[in-house]
């Protein structure tokens, strides 16, 4: 009787079933198309007439691969590719090694004083990454303090592109690790005790395959970061040649677009390599945290502890050592010849750069960023990863969403020029107004946040949707109930990383503010060019402060929050 | 409760906000947008005494290095933003001419400027306002912990005791790095000035990629010798750095800081009258204060700081040839200089 019921009774619940299903990926695909359209009005365009000025010559003609042929002809690409492959590996390994550690004790020890090492490994991102140059000038320089230490190497080269990277590329890095290590399911490491296996053997067995996938992301977050950035070799690179900074000189120094837009798609490549690596890796990664999941809660273990509070301690040493050299060179009247305290290099009134106007400016741009950006990173990675089918439109949007972090910020400044500049383009209208720089912002820094987001999502069993369908509640409700509440922290770190990185971003925003909407991040970078070495410290600090401001609000809110919608993660 | 009353409040504040700037649009007749390269605390002053003139016309600078300024000017050409250039290289104006970026209009009074700082066209694209000397920044202090003689001259600088201790513009970052190969190109000939540049390469430390940063870091003692220009000299000096600056006595590269309308302005009138007053006596006077050479014959006094007699030093600088050799030589620079990996030591 039984199993004629169920034979009877099926394919009508079947077909109902799907049917809600159905009208739900409607609405989906509706959202997702809106948020691509975002993407490609935002990314995709403005590179494509990047990528055509690439095939053109300086009157406009199209000339195929000239260009390219000429570029490739010379011998400095070669040095310069290898210089930059090079430092970036290093880098990626360094950062990625620390990272993880430090994250590691963060999340799974019971180190004391995590909160202080929390707070201070975001420092980095608090400032422009020219700041680290800056100080390590005053370091190492040829009058620095510690000048000694480098026995007779000089900081200009690679030794201070690798410092200065590993520097300011180290709280991305940490934010993706962290995000991977702290959702894991208790029950794995209890499994693993009971079957006696030693610390060693559940630690490559079970953690390290848990956050392999963040740690892979992250390992290309930070590769393209530093293959990418022109802040840190433009100060402290000295003779030493990289990709970024070959951009520089032609769009900078040679107003040679056409080469400019060359090198840009020599930089595009790592990005494509990295975006299929991910989606062959991604293809593998199954959710830690099922439904049944139980949250981990570390145990202290003295020894471990101990030394994880020694390692910690001396990278929070070193960021402190850092920011301390820019406050310090901030407040002084003339290095190294006059030393005495001023405040005078915050009177930005009567340096180049907007003043205290720009300031202001950069505070509302990086509130509007937060704000709209997190709301469109968030729900595009949800309708990513929770969408059912239309594989191939979410393939393509992954591909999109990872594309914006190979994008040097010159590149994608100079392409919105030639994209939203154009009297033909129906957004024309944008150009030279705050939003323009909100909507660069937003894209430049689009992959990391995404990444983010995808992690919590992914960490997230797909049993919650399936069962919400089966309940027939439409899939805004699960997004609301269930996925907001889950991803409270995740989306409050994207908001907070969006806001931090306006607040200190230069090479994009550089090539499309106006006269009303001068920045404080571009401020840095005039003031630096200009010589005006402590009012550009000055500056970067204003942001600094501001930065840390924000970030201990986060902090606040995140930790009441936490309280009220996240005990479920305690048992 | 509290919480649903901050959004009608702010939507009424930003309406408010709206209805000030509509209120004051309607007030100030023109608003001029100018792109310059003039340094932030001249700007106010520059735009006061202008206002003192055309009290109707509101200046709107977008201030940046002169890299930035030409790059984005040349990316806007398909749809101008800015009205009027006061105050960028000339030789970045020339580009912007040979490009048909620049409205042909001779200013009332240009006819009084020396010739050489206007162009030769007629109307006049671009019209001098101030002369941008090479110059050489010694830090006397590192001088003389590190044992260096005071350079003279160019040649001075393929001494091998300065060996590591001189820092230059690379001309592929930078505009004064270009006008410092070009001046040794037309002051020792094609063959003689490659050569001094093989001898100079060998004493470099580093290349910069901004023509102010040697002579800052000469000031700051990170360098005991940059090669840069006499406007940055002097600024740097008179922060309190302890600095000489030397125009070397073969005679100094130059660039002169320039005015051109942009073409298509809508603003065709109020520019005109902008372009009018930078080659005034008036807005000469004002250029001197802190450049020593300016285009106003019979203007300029000494400025505090500079090195005596700059203007006898400025070579018969050929733009032309710059402008026309400049992809060639920087391609040949960058094939002898730029390829090495290595910082050396």
């Amino acid at each position: 009787m039984t199993t004629l019921m169920d034979t009877v009774d099926q394919p009508s619940l079947g077909a109902r079933v799907k049917q809600r299903i159905s009208s739900d990926e409607r609405v989906m695909r509706v959202c997702m198309g809106i948020i691509a359209l975002f993407l490609l009005v935002a990314v995709v365009l403005p590179l494509y007439s990047m990528m055509a000025k690439s095939m053109e010559d300086r009157d406009g003609a199209f000339v195929g691969l000239a260009n390219f042929a000429e570029y490739f002809s010379t011998p400095s690409l070669f040095f310069s590719g290898i210089n930059s492959l090079a430092i970036s590996l290093l880098v990626t390994f360094i950062v990625i090694v620390t990272a993880f550690i430090y994250a590691y004790a963060l999340t799974r020890t019971c180190m004391p004083f995590k909160w202080f090492f929390r707070l201070i490994a975001i420092v980095p991102l608090l400032t422009p990454s020219l700041l680290s140059g800056v100080s390590l000038v005053y370091w190492f320089g040829n009058q620095g303090i510690a000048k000694d230490m480098l026995f007779g190497e000089t900081i200009y080269g690679p030794i201070g592109i690798i410092i200065g990277s590993t520097y300011w590329v180290f709280p991305h890095a940490l934010m993706i690790v962290i995000t991977a290590l702290s959702i894991t399911d208790a029950r794995l490491y209890e499994a693993a005790a009971a079957l006696r296996t030693s610390a060693i053997r559940t630690f490559f067995k079970v953690t390290l395959p848990g956050c392999k996938y963040g740690l892979i992301s992250a390992g290309f977050v930070v590769f393209i970061l530093v293959f990418t950035d022109f802040g840190v070799p433009k100060v402290i690179g000295g003779n030493f040649n990289m990709l970024a900074t070959d951009i520089y000189k032609q769009v900078i120094g040679q107003q040679n677009f056409q080469m400019g837009a060359v090198v840009s798609v020599v930089l595009l490549v790592p990005a494509v390599i990295a975006f299929t690596v991910d989606r062959l890796v991604q293809r593998k990664q199954v959710a830690l945290l099922s439904a049944r999941a139980v949250p981990l809660e570390p145990k202290p273990d003295r020894r471990r502890d101990m030394m994880m509070f020694c390692f910690c301690s001396f990278v929070a040493l070193l960021i402190i050592l850092m920011i301390g050299m820019a406050q310090y060179a901030a407040l002084i009247k003339f290095w190294p010849y006059n030393l005495e305290f001023t405040l005078a290099n915050y009177n930005f009134d009567v340096a180049n750069g907007g003043g205290w106007d720009a300031y202001h400016n950069s505070i509302k741009m990086a509130s509007f960023t937060a704000f709209f950006g997190t709301i469109i990173v968030f729900f595009g990675a949800y309708l990513l990863e929770k969408g059912r089918g239309f594989a191939i439109g979410r393939g393509v949007f992954h591909g999109i969403a990872m594309l914006p972090l190979a994008v040097p910020g010159m590149v994608l400044g100079l392409s919105y020029i030639f994209f939203f500049n154009n009297p033909d383009n129906p957004f024309n209208f944008i150009y030279g107004t705050m939003t323009i720089l909100v909507v660069s912002t937003i894209a430049h820094f689009y992959t990391v946040s995404h990444l983010t987001a995808v992690t919590a999502l992914k960490q997230m069993d797909d049993e919650f949707e399936s069962v919400a369908a089966s309940l027939k509640t439409p899939f805004y409700k699960t997004f609301f109930k269930v996925t907001v509440p889950v991803c409270l922290p995740a989306s409050l770190d994207i908001m907070i990383y969006l806001f931090l990185n306006a607040m200190t971003t230069v090479s994009a925003v550089v090539f499309i503010y106006s006269s009303d909407t001068q920045l404080a991040s571009v401020a840095v970078l005039n003031m630096d060019d200009q010589g005006e070495l402590p009012f550009a410290a000055a500056m970067a600090m204003m942001i600094a402060y501001t930065c840390a401001t924000a970030r201990l609000l986060h902090l606040l809110i995140t930790r009441k929050l936490l309280r009220r919608t996240q005990a479920w993660r305690h048992r | 409760m509290t919480r649903k009353n901050i959004i009608p409040q702010s939507v009424s504040t930003l309406f408010g906000a709206a209805l000030l700037t509509f209120g004051m649009a309607s007030y100030a007749a023109t608003e001029l947008t100018v792109y310059t390269a003039i340094e932030a605390d001249d700007l106010k002053r520059y735009a006061e005494e202008f206002n003192k003139v055309n009290p109707d016309i509101e200046v709107k600078w977008v201030r940046d290095s002169t890299g930035i300024v030409t790059a984005k000017l040349l990316a806007e050409k398909e749809n101008p933003q800015a009205d009027i250039v006061w105050g960028l290289a000339a030789t970045s104006l020339m580009l912007l001419k040979s490009e048909g970026m620049t409205e042909g209009y001779t200013p009332v009074g240009a006819d009084k400027l020396d010739k050489k700082f206007v162009d030769s066209d007629s109307p006049m694209h671009w019209t001098g306002m101030d002369a941008w000397v090479a110059a050489i920044c010694v830090n006397t202090i590192e001088a003389e912990k590190n044992n260096l003689p005071m350079p003279t001259s160019w040649k001075d600088l393929l001494k091998p005791e300065y060996k590591g201790h001189i820092v230059m513009p690379n001309p592929n970052s930078s505009g004064t790095g270009f006008l410092d190969v070009s001046s040794w190109l037309q002051l020792f000939g094609e063959d003689e000035g490659w050569k001094f540049m093989d001898g100079l390469h060998e004493n470099i430390a580093w290349y910069t990629h901004s023509g102010s940063k040697p002579c800052r870091q000469a000031g700051a003692g990170e360098a005991p010798i940059g090669v840069s220009f006499a406007y940055r000299g002097a600024k740097v000096k008179a922060k309190g750095a302890p600095v000489e600056i030397i125009i070397p006595s073969e005679g100094a590269g130059w660039d002169m800081e320039a005015t051109a309308i942009i073409k298509g302005t809508k603003n065709l009138d109020a520019a005109k009258k902008l372009a009018d007053f930078a080659v005034s006596k008036q807005a000469n006077t004002m250029y001197n204060t802190v450049y020593a050479v300016v285009a106003y014959p019979g203007v300029a006094q000494p400025v505090e700081f500079y090195p005596e007699n700059i203007g006898d030093k400025m070579i018969n600088n050929d733009f032309e040839f710059s402008a026309n050799n400049r992809d060639r030589i920087l391609k040949e620079w960058q094939r002898r200089y730029d390829s090495k990996s290595e910082p050396k030591s």
